[in-house]
């Protein structure tokens, strides 16, 4: 653990040097997911609720999937990478190093330019808990968070499939964009709104819907019973097999030799 | 201009090596396709009065924008030109006998044709054949169709020539990261590449209409799917000529005058 904070200083250190491109980036960030926001508002404009939620609920489920999406991509950077990093060799480095690769994999880059999103997506949480009308008791704070981590786990088990994939096909595979930036750009409305396929895709599956739409339903009050509440716990099994078939593709690996 | 159609011919044979990749990115902008339609359709259901285009009508604009979307994007970027820039390579392009200006929008339109081709065959195979509500239709009429295919070449033109713009600002900048991502992404958004124009606000939709971005895949996709029709049309495209001969000529200025400038350090 020690030796992560210590990857993580020279991480942030070193893109610091860089500080107008930093910048830039994060603006440019900014900016990216701000035009989303605004899409959503014109949305607004012209319809008062969709499938029940309205603007302020939509937004928090923007929020939280934002930042969630957000902090795994800022950690997990590494496994988003990966494919580069078969195809340069660097790989192979990390095998013979005396630490275990997928720490290896995770120390290797971190994004902090992302912050500039991460930003936005905390003043959009904080504006949507304040108009939605949540009541701040501790299961909501608990909700809201076991959202947020779990949400973020489960987008770094996807970037760590990614990776995996690519121990078969060297490339990295364009489709599976859709479920993580897919996640990201639709998970900004509920789940449930794409209809009873997509949504019971999203639960048994991938399970996206875990942590967004059914706790939500919990923080918004729309349900009584404590389980919605954990659903984002269930939602962790599906690091399981993620893990296991990054594990099958290492034992399968191949170096390319360059 | 022999030059230049043989420069498209290698740029174009180039890309279409690459076809396993471009299968792969179908299946996603499929995907993609299908959840921009689910998302409009339980908008259109809660208010369809509210709804500022037909359905049927955004069903195709959504299939054409993922068939073409290498067409019109902004934030597709020439890794060649920017280097070239960047690095100072740019002055092996100067001794060649090419105008440089014709030679990178050549190298982009190319670029932009050929990765089109093959993702637009194999989403046309398809999206024909869906069922309802996914179905693309056909253009109201043929009249409508060679519109459409006009305006398209036109609004392709126009995103050419403004990516020109963003790479000739490299001359003055050097860090490409920030005005890329900012030029490319509310190029996106203006276009209405996110959400269409019409659901823009009123008072908003009349500004934007009027901006370059408008002259980009906002037209030809609303004249294929019958959303603007007749006269509107006309208008649409005489606004889409005046933005590609502006975004043309100052783009030629601007490259002009920074390569009178160019210092490229030894080496």
């Amino acid at each position: 653990m020690g030796l992560y904070f210590k990857f993580f200083a020279m991480h942030l250190k070193s893109q610091m040097q860089y500080k107008v491109s930093f910048f830039m980036t994060m603006l440019g960030q900014f900016l990216t997911s701000f035009l989303g926001l605004i899409g959503i508002y014109f949305m607004f404009s012209l319809f008062n609720e969709v499938a029940g939620f309205t603007f302020a609920q939509v937004l928090l489920c923007f929020a939280i999937v934002l930042i969630a999406f957000t902090l795994a991509e800022m950690f997990g950077r590494g496994f988003d990478l990966f494919p580069r990093m078969l195809g340069n060799g660097e790989f192979d480095r990390a095998l013979v190093r005396p630490r275990n690769v997928i720490f290896q994999v995770l120390a290797s880059k971190m994004e902090f330019a992302r912050i500039g999103r991460l930003v936005q997506s905390v003043v959009v949480l904080i504006y949507a808990l304040s108009t939605s009308g949540i009541v701040w008791t501790w299961d909501n704070v608990l909700t809201l968070v076991l959202m947020i981590v779990c949400g973020s786990l489960v987008f770094f088990g996807l970037f760590v499939i990614y990776a995996a994939v690519s121990f078969f096909t060297v490339e990295g595979l364009e489709f599976m964009n859709i479920l993580t930036d897919g996640g990201r750009e639709f998970g900004r409305y509920p789940f449930v709104i794409y209809g009873e396929g997509v949504l019971r895709f999203l639960t048994y599956v991938i399970p996206l819907a875990l942590f967004q739409y059914w706790p939500l339903l919990y923080l918004l009050g729309m349900e009584e019973s404590m389980f919605y509440m954990f659903t984002p716990l269930l939602s962790l099994l599906f690091l399981l097999p993620c893990y296991v078939l990054f594990r099958v593709g290492l034992r399968r690996y191949k170096s390319t030799g360059s | 201009m022999k030059m230049y159609t043989a420069l498209f011919r290698i740029r174009f044979v180039n890309t279409l090596q690459y076809r396993a990749a471009a299968l792969a990115g179908v299946t996603t902008q499929f995907a993609w396709g299908f959840m921009l339609i689910l998302t409009f359709r339980v908008f259109y259901r809660e208010n369809p009065a509210a709804f500022p285009m037909e359905f049927s009508h955004m069903v195709s604009y959504i299939w054409m924008q993922q068939a073409f979307i290498a067409l019109f994007m902004t934030w597709f970027w020439e890794d060649d030109i920017a280097d070239s820039i960047t690095s100072g390579a740019i002055a092996y392009e100067l001794v060649r006998p090419l105008d440089l200006y014709n030679r990178w929008f050549c190298q982009c339109t190319a670029n932009r044709v050929s990765r089109a081709t093959l993702r637009c065959i194999a989403i046309f195979l398809v999206v024909f054949l869906l069922p309802e509500p996914f179905r693309m239709s056909l253009p109201p009429s043929f009249a409508q169709f060679a519109l459409f295919l006009l305006s398209a070449v036109l609004a392709l033109g126009v995103v050419v020539a403004f990516c020109m713009l963003v790479y000739t600002s490299l001359f003055y900048t050097m860090s490409p990261l920030g005005i890329r991502i900012i030029s490319a992404m509310l190029g996106e958004f203006l276009q209405g590449a996110i959400i269409p124009l019409p659901f823009f606000p009123a008072p908003i939709r009349v500004i934007v209409e009027l901006l370059p971005f408008a002259a980009m895949q906002n037209m030809p996709l609303r004249i294929y799917s019958g959303d603007i029709a007749g006269s509107d049309a006309l208008r649409g495209m005489i606004l889409q000529v005046f933005w590609l001969i502006m975004l043309f000529a100052v783009g030629r200025v601007a490259m002009r005058r920074a390569l009178k400038k160019v210092i490229v350090q030894g080496g």
